[in-house]
């Protein structure tokens, strides 16, 4: 795979080499995270190198950031209210498009990297994610929602943010490092990484990830949602047999 | 140590998982009831999804009855022919169950629906028990004999049409209140992952007015296969049943049901009623707070 890559990648490096931009070669610590049973959450790594033309670096250090992002939901936000006393869900939303997950990291605190446009763009930072609601509600009502889902989101790890984290040496290799949580959903994930110089994203790459669960967790997955019949006999033979068999063990005792 | 569980799609603690059964069985044991009304309230608050809690929590139920049902088969203080019916309309009430589900999941009320159902049900029973242990500690430590109630059943079964005999329970009635009976012990069963024992065992006394020695029984054989019923409607329909948290659960459950039934062989019977009345009326009243005061989650997020 690796040594494609480069050869795939070689006339590309000459082109842009000859456009005078500079690339980005980035690559992941892991292309496939597999959910075991121990599985409590991974940390990747992500690392590359800036690759600037006939290697002259500039002047001023551009910045780095990096974007991992899950599977897109479409999801229905709901919002408690006190009525009568008791706090009753009542007011909803819809949103078509909310990423499952969603990681950033960047070399600087993000409003010395880029300005609000840009980060709007290319959706840099929880609060700039394009949700596309669906439903209609006003735009202080979405806003409020949309507030809602991030604080949800990121108190169970699933929206991360680590400005200022991502380092650089000597101008051409970084690293970055953001955490998944245990509570991530399996899909194709992608890990976005942008060269920024002087606001203006000047290189971009994307590597993927793909997230699966693997041996005895898929199977149970796979054997709940396919063979469900068989999979609830077993879930009542087990709890039967085991009912039984304490019963009996402890008659001995 | 912690452990995946696919279906929830989280990581617990295996063992507080299996304290967490232990305590519930060991309760269950001690009282002998299912303690699925312990079981889904405590799997929410560890942070496991409604659903999953509810469907999984069922089968823990079905595996600590189990072996009560045994003895009491063995003992032939279960009236099959009662059992019969009430099952029946456990697993009719299952399915209703089930649509009620997917409405109320439908419309988002389906957490407020089951604080509210725990807080009523919990409540009602939890003061009729409190009530009666007192009564009956206040006649223990008189020496006063409380006068024994008149076994008979409440007028509207008398008035429901056709008759069955039911001979274990020494009964006359018409087929269709325990069916009805049962029905709404499987709704509940669907809902909130309980087995229903709460209802039945006072119901089955005072509304179908059913000899006390076969009533215990009897509830456990319809929790067991009404519980067992629902396990498989919740594999086929939520697909919410989590194998390895069900397994977590059983293996709390099960060695705490032996360990709680030796210790109900060696204290008074009104002590632990009395008891079991403070558990559940300290369950209900946190439900309850958990119902009036702001939420630590406002939000909730639905993916479909």
């Amino acid at each position: 795979m690796k040594p494609r890559l480069l050869v795939a990648s070689a006339p590309a490096l000459l082109l842009l080499c000859a456009a005078n931009e500079p690339i980005l070669v980035p690559d992941v610590s892991q292309r496939d995270v597999e959910i075991q049973y121990s599985f409590t959450g991974a940390d990747l790594l992500l690392f590359g190198a800036i690759v600037y033309p006939d290697g002259r670096r500039p002047a001023k250090p551009a910045d780095i950031m990096v974007v991992l992002k899950g599977p897109d939901q479409s999801i229905t936000m709901r919002e408690k209210q006190k009525v009568a006393g008791i706090w009753v869900n009542a007011d909803s939303a819809r949103f078509r498009s909310a990423p499952s997950f969603y990681a950033i990291a960047s070399s600087r605190p993000i409003d010395q990297v880029v300005d609000e446009r840009t980060a709007a763009i290319y959706e840099m930072g929880v609060d700039k994610l394009q949700l596309s609601p669906s439903s209609l509600n006003e735009s202080a009502e979405l806003e409020r929602f949309q507030k809602g889902l991030i604080d949800l989101r990121e108190r169970a790890g699933l929206y991360v943010e680590r400005f200022g984290t991502v380092e650089i040496s000597q101008g051409v290799l970084y690293r970055a490092r953001l955490p998944l949580s245990a509570r991530v959903i399996v899909g194709n994930y992608t890990a976005e990484t942008f060269l920024v110089q002087d606001g203006r994203v000047v290189a971009a790459a994307i590597r993927d990830i793909t997230i699966r669960k693997s041996g005895f967790e898929r199977f149970m997955a796979v054997a709940a949602e396919r063979w469900s019949f068989l999979y609830g006999l077993t879930a009542i033979a087990l709890a039967v047999s085991m009912g039984w068999a304490a019963g009996a063990i402890a008659k001995r005792i | 140590m912690d452990l995946y569980l696919p279906i929830a799609n989280l990581s617990v603690n295996a063992l507080v998982i299996i304290a967490l059964g232990g305590v519930v069985g060991l309760l269950s044991g001690m009282f002998g009831v299912g303690g699925g009304f312990l079981t889904t309230p405590l799997l929410i608050f560890y942070g496991i999804p409604p659903t999953v809690a509810a469907a999984s929590a069922a089968s823990q139920v079905t595996g600590a009855s189990v072996s009560g049902v045994v003895t009491h088969l063995s003992r032939g203080t279960v009236d099959v022919r009662m059992g019969g019916v009430l099952i029946g309309g456990g697993v009719l009430g299952a399915g209703i169950g089930v649509l009620l589900f997917r409405l109320l999941q439908a419309i988002g009320q389906i957490d407020t629906v089951i604080g509210i159902l725990y807080v009523l049900m919990l409540g009602g029973i939890g003061l009729l028990m409190a009530k009666e242990s007192i009564q009956a500690l206040v006649a223990l430590k008189t020496g006063k004999h409380i006068q024994a109630r008149k076994r008979r059943h409440h007028p509207l079964v008398a008035a429901l049409p056709m008759r069955w005999r039911f001979y274990r329970s020494g009964l006359y009635i018409s087929p269709l209140a325990p069916l009805l009976l049962g029905m709404a012990t499987g709704i509940l069963t669907m809902l909130l992952g309980v087995g229903g024992g709460f209802i039945l065992v006072p119901a089955m006394l005072y509304l179908l007015g059913m000899t006390t020695q076969s009533v215990v029984g009897t509830s456990l054989f319809q929790i067991l296969f009404v519980t067992m019923a629902t396990t498989m409607m919740h594999a086929m329909t939520t697909k919410a049943v989590d194998l390895v948290l069900a397994m977590l659960l059983l293996i709390g459950s099960v060695t705490g049901a032996q360990v709680g039934t030796r210790i109900s062989m060696t204290v008074r019977p009104e002590y632990l009623r009395i008891l079991l009345a403070a558990i559940v009326l300290l369950v209900a009243a946190r439900m309850a707070l958990g119902l009036g005061f702001r939420p630590d989650e406002i939000y909730t997020v639905e993916v479909r």
